[in-house]
């Protein structure tokens, strides 16, 4: 082969393109390291075509991803070897491998300036080239003079010019001062008379560059830069090699075209005519063509020229006519016309008056939500969000909602995002708005932050009018299969204050209602269950006359909670169960919420660009940082660019923890009875006696208005640079949230809505009380764990109860030991699944060797995407997991991971809650639907019926919500025998698609413990699986399995029950990021 | 306003050719991200437009053959005049090799970093005139 006669690397190459997987591939490269590590050591003699030789296998192994973290200063050595070839491998190679920080770069500078300032001038060009891709500070110091002086030379050859032009443009970005001399201005302007187009080019991106940070001092270049458009559309002086499918050279043009829009107006009329008339040129002048490159390089120009034109607020017709040609493009064919469409339509709302114009394009707009390509998704919804205001509001807020339902995981939360905002930012009226954010919950309640719903709760608290109406929506959301847990807070919010006001209403009689709450209590996590006794009783309250039923229920459920693991919820249970028993002293007590005072809106700004690090800050996007173009957050102006005033202060958005193991914290030291009777309260504001916690009716410190014992539903957002870190930060975990959980102190800005206001101080207590009780705790164990050699560091959490509760929900802790917290976001549609593994890095120190390793059962096909070998100090990463269900079975996928930390290796095998019941979809069916089916499934083995002994006895209601987490929809009216129940879902898998499974129980009320339970569905694995599954639900109680079987490596016996949950709270790396942050 | 990378992969996902610009990524970094863009690029269809957005980068890629060419760049960039520029380097590839093919780029790795770098610097566009960046090639083919 010919490579210049280098034979060994061909050979190399072929060696390699011959391996049949990456691990033959990995010990041909050792192999290859290996030998070239020896020769580099041992043959001091070695020639300069023999390094030259190697140094490019050493490039090779690099471009395939492999570390090669040896040769470097015989690469750099190159670049001294006296022959061309040699010289050119060594700065190719050098400016491919190093950084600009490598110290070998130091050793070279003298070499290569005498590249730079000698006479060869392929050397001169090799020379420039690779300093103007490596170069740092010390070359900028001690070469931009010589570079200047080429750049500006009238004996040089183009060759070296453009080189030195994009070389100079390197050093100035690393010292903007070395342009900074007298005159430098007026050599520019010469420069832009240049006559070579390649030169023109490598000077016009130098120029862009200083015209971005300083447009003032170029004012003389701006007549030049027309020129050179002239000069390219009207094809003078353009050589043929510099036209591309007969265009003048379009990168140029679009170069030049991008330069002038840095500057802020043009005052020169004779060059303002004259670029126009090229623009317009350019507009009119561009037809679409057959072949494809010319007609990209044509519009190429023409884009860059609609962005000139808006940029320079041109007449209004020509406006008008640029707005023409986008709504032309974006109902287009070819997919990049569209997108590009799309994109500089959306840039084109920065111009006022043309807004009007676009939205008569909305419906072709709202067709591309609809596109089957997300990059034109993407733009449709950024353009969508851009353009609403309050005429269009209700007609795209809708669309989105519409497309919630179908748009995939990744787009998912961006949209619940921009419809909340749009929902707040320009809602017609009320109703609606309480109507969208409802429906947001119900179709995305992950993505839709508790700051959304105390906003709807201070909307509905403050209009008379909306109160019936949401108390009413609240019910019939609440009547769904298995709501999502902010619906159940929301709703149990807004029914125990506003809930008497449908009274005369079927079906919302106070004990309906309070059913219909109750049902919920066993599935949610224990801020909910606050929420649920608050409304409890409201409910009490608000009955008059007393039923002394209902009032018998309630009362039992607040003696129930009053031994509650929490002791928050215990606070609360016993206090409403000693004044419910106060009659109408407690009307004056629970007193409805006042009015929330006019909140000031929170800071929404964009948030995208905090992390991008352009040199240059162009035009564009300085300006499209006042718009929202692919932000989630929307502008801190407070008159939106669409002109409309907020209808009311904003939201602050943060991404929802959702609904996560929080109980970790609240399970703190109450157990053993160590925390039940507060002490003393620790904020003086809030002494009172016990047990008559009259409201406080202010507490300034806090949010201003909580009174009474109500949760307290907003809360002067955080920082804004907090939200957005949330928002977009990888470090998001989405495992214990330092912001929702109650550890968050009281004394920040933040109070959790759990705490209401005589609670918190005690609460407090208890948990400093039980952290120190962790501290002791965790030091225990680190010394049991000294002696244990097998695995020595311990999780800290009870791996089998983790494991449960995910099975249940989607969200919450796997794992966590004193170093490390996996968290885990899941998210499933029919036989799909996705799931995000976060890991944390709790330490200050890196976490080396992580290694993850899925073990799939035979019926899942897993795909873990790559997992980084280490995890930085305090960093989190996310490791996406594809899930695909191809039958129905209950085996369990596994997650083999081990990381090492210091010394210690850490190893844990970690079942994935990837269960069966993740695949169903629960389904209400009718009567007419249910028993055709029922019949039709006759028999073993589609049908089969089993006695279940062992049952862990539980209420009725209790089992009907066991089965709604299992997302089997458990449908009243189908059996006429009250202690039976009958559930419905759709499974999916590949194999079988969607099916439906139907389940009959058969409960004795008289022997709880057993149950006859009937199962059906097309497919007898099927069938069988899920009676399985199901069986293992109700016998085992997911909370009490002491530990698990597969996942507790041999750790110690833990002291007490809780006690390995502890530590948790005291690590809780959620509170220490938050402490970072 | 600039080119961050060009990268070279084939059907199966196999790197021909990686040059970064600009910043200096790490092995890792560029690793995930290699493996990410491809692949987004490579399960997308004729019938979905060249450009994807990822991270901060917008993806402008073009597909010859068994071989896609990814450029990445900032978001601001004039994302056709990058798509023709991609086909201005296989052009110039082919001009030089004749037919190009998946083999010649993988045994010549030499030659395309030559004409990469005569055309990019620094992730700027240095030339476009074929002539001009073949020229340095050429005489030292005669040379040796």
């Amino acid at each position: 082969m010919a490579l210049s006669g280098m034979r060994g690397l061909s050979v190399f190459i072929s060696d390699i393109r011959n391996c049949q997987n990456k691990e033959q591939e990995r010990l041909r490269v050792d192999k290859e390291l290996g030998n070239i590590r020896t020769r580099f050591k041992n043959e001091k003699g070695l020639s300069h075509y023999e390094k030259k030789k190697y140094v490019w296998k050493m490039l090779y192994i690099y471009m395939l991803g492999y570390d090669v973290d040896f040769g470097h200063s015989e690469a750099v050595s190159l670049i001294s070897a006296p022959k061309y070839p040699e010289k050119q491998v060594g700065y190719i190679v050098t400016s491919c491998l190093l950084n600009e920080n490598h110290d070998f770069l130091r050793m070279v500078i003298n070499t290569v300036r005498n590249d730079i300032i000698g006479r060869n001038e392929t050397f001169q060009c090799l020379a420039l080239t690779m300093v103007g891709n490596i170069g740092g500070k010390e070359f900028s110091e001690s070469l931009a003079p010589d570079v200047q002086r080429l750049l500006i030379s009238s004996s040089c050859r183009p060759v070296v010019r453009k080189k030195a032009a994009l070389c100079l443009l390197r050093l100035y970005r690393k010292n903007p001062d070395v342009v900074n001399v007298d005159g430098w201005a007026d050599r520019m302007a010469q420069l832009l008379d240049e006559r070579d187009l390649g030169v023109l080019t490598a000077v016009m991106s130098l120029f862009v560059s200083l015209v971005s940070n300083n447009a003032e001092v170029y004012w003389n270049c701006l007549p030049k830069c027309v020129r050179i458009l002239e000069r390219l559309a009207r094809n003078q002086d353009v050589p043929p090699e510099y036209t591309y499918y007969g265009i003048p050279s379009p990168w140029l043009q679009v170069k030049t075209m991008r330069a002038l829009q840095y500057f802020p107006t043009i005052e020169d009329p004779s060059a303002r005519r004259a670029l126009f008339e090229v623009l317009q040129r350019i507009l009119m002048g561009t037809d679409v063509v057959k072949n494809v490159n010319k007609n990209n390089a044509s519009h190429a120009v023409l884009f860059e020229a609609l962005a000139l034109v808006m940029h320079l607020d041109a007449e209004k017709e020509m406006m008008t006519q640029c707005v023409a040609l986008l709504g032309k493009f974006i109902a287009v064919r070819e997919p990049n016309i569209r997108y590009l469409g799309l994109e500089n339509m959306t840039r084109m709302l920065l111009v006022t008056d043309v807004q009007d114009i676009i939205k008569r394009h909305q419906a072709q707009i709202i067709t591309s939500l609809k596109d089957p390509d997300i990059s034109i998704r993407r733009r449709a919804l950024d353009l969508l969000y851009g353009m609403c205001d309050v005429t269009n509001a209700k007609d795209i807020v809708e669309e989105l909602l519409q497309y919630l339902n179908t748009a995939e995981f990744a787009m998912r939360e961006e949209l619940s995002l921009k419809a909340a905002i749009l929902a707040e930012k320009f809602a017609p009226d009320l109703s609606w708005y309480v109507d969208v954010i409802l429906q947001l919950i119900d179709k995305a309640g992950d993505f839709v932050s508790d700051d959304i719903w105390y906003r709807v709760v201070q909307f509905v608290t403050n209009n008379d009018d909306l109160q019936p109406y949401a108390a009413l929506k609240a019910r019939e959301y609440l009547d769904k299969p298995a709501p999502h847990e902010t619906m159940v807070k929301i709703s149990a919010y807004l029914l125990g204050e506003y809930g008497h006001l449908l009274a005369q209403r079927p079906g919302c009689s106070p004990k309906e209602l309070f059913l219909l709450l109750n049902e919920k209590i066993p599935t949610v996590a224990t801020n909910t269950i606050a929420i649920l006794l608050s409304s409890y009783a409201k409910i009490l309250m608000h009955t008059q006359p007393p039923d002394p039923e209902l009032q018998e229920q309630i009362l039992i459920i607040f003696r129930k909670y009053e031994s509650y693991i929490d002791v928050e919820i215990q606070q609360r249970a016993v206090e409403y169960f000693e004044l419910s028993k106060k009659g109408p002293a407690l009307a004056d007590i629970l007193a409805e919420m006042p009015k929330f005072p006019e909140r000031q809106s929170a800071l929404l700004r964009k948030a995208e660009d905090a992390e991008v690090d352009t040199a240059e800050q162009s035009a564009i996007k300085l300006r499209s940082q006042q718009q929202s173009s692919t932000a989630l957050v929307v502008s801190s102006d407070p008159h939106p660019p669409n002109g409309a005033v907020p209808l009311t202060p904003q939201l602050s958005l943060v991404r929802v923890p959702s609904q996560t193991v929080e109980e970790v914290d609240h399970e703190i030291a109450t157990e053993n009875g160590l925390a039940v009777i507060p002490e003393s309260k620790v904020e003086p504001e809030q002494v009172q006696p016990e047990p008559e916690p009259v409201a406080a009716p202010i507490q300034p410190e806090h949010v201003p208005v909580p009174v009474n014992t109500e949760p307290v539903p907003a809360k002067p957002p955080p920082s804004a640079g907090d939200l957005l870190v949330d928002l977009l930060g990888p470090l998001m975990i989405e495992g214990p949230p330092a912001p929702t959980g109650p550890e968050a102190p009281p004394s920040g800005p933040h109070v959790p809505p759990v705490q209401a206001t005589p609670v918190a101080a005690v609460s407090e207590r208890n948990l400093n009380q039980g952290l120190d009780l962790g501290q002791e705790l965790a030091g225990a164990l680190a010394i049991t764990t000294l002696e244990d050699q097998a695995n020595s560091i311990q999780p800290v959490v009870n791996l089998a109860e983790k494991f449960h509760l995910l099975c249940l929900k989607d969200s919450g802790v796997l794992y966590e030991d004193p170093y490390i917290q996996i968290g885990v976001k899941a998210e499933w549609r029919a036989h799909h699944g996705r799931l995000v593994l976060f890991l944390g890095n709790k330490n200050t120190a890196p976490l080396a060797s992580v290694q993850a390793l899925i073990l799939p059962p035979a019926h899942l096909q897993i795909e873990l995407s790559s997992v980084p070998d280490a995890i930085p100090p305090r960093a989190q990463v996310q490791c996406p997991l594809e899930v695909i269900n191809l039958r129905a079975s209950r085996d369990v996928a596994v997650l083999d991971f081990s990381y090492k930390f210091g010394t210690a290796v850490v190893n844990a095998k970690l079942r994935l809650p990837a269960v069966l019941n993740k695949f169903l979809q629960p389904i209400a069916l009718t009567p007419e639907e249910f028993f055709p089916q029922w019949k039709a499934l006759a028999g073993p083995p589609l049908k089969l019926q089993e006695v279940v002994r062992g049952v862990k006895p539980m209420p009725l209601h209790e089992m009907a919500n066991l089965f709604m987490s299992l997302h089997l929809a458990v449908t009243p009216g189908l059996d006429a025998n009250p202690n039976n129940l009958v559930a419905c879902a759709t499974f999916y898998s590949e194999t079988t698609r969607a099916m439906l499974c139907l389940v009959r129980i058969e409960t004795d009320p008289s022997d709880r413990t057993q149950l006859r339970m009937t199962l059906a569905s097309g497919d007898p694995s099927l069938t069988f699986e899920l009676k399985e599954f199901i069986k293992e639900h109700l016998i085992s109680i997911p909370m009490a399995v002491p530990s698990s079987p597969v996942a507790r490596p041999v750790g110690p016996a833990p002291v007490q029950p809780q006690s390995p949950q502890t530590p948790s709270r005291y690590n809780d790396p959620g509170a220490m990021l938050a402490g970072l942050l | 306003m600039g080119i961050r990378f060009v990268v070279l992969v084939n059907k199966q996902g196999q790197t021909r050719l990686a040059q970064y610009f600009y910043e200096h990524l790490s092995l890792d970094q560029r690793r995930a991200l290699e493996a990410e863009i491809v692949r987004k690029c490579l399960a997308r269809t004729d019938l979905q437009c060249s450009f994807v957005e990822h991270r901060n980068y917008k993806i402008v890629y073009r597909r010859y053959a068994s071989l896609f060419f990814l450029v990445g760049v900032d978001n601001d960039e004039n994302e056709l005049a990058i798509l023709e520029f991609i086909h201005l380097l296989v052009e110039t590839m082919d001009r030089h090799f004749g037919n190009v093919c998946e083999l010649d780029i993988m045994f010549h790795l030499e030659k395309v970093h030559f004409m990469l770098e005569e055309m990019v610097m620094n992730g700027c566009i240095v030339e476009t005139s074929k002539t001009n960046i073949l020229s340095p090639i050429q005489l030292m083919d005669k040379a040796s």
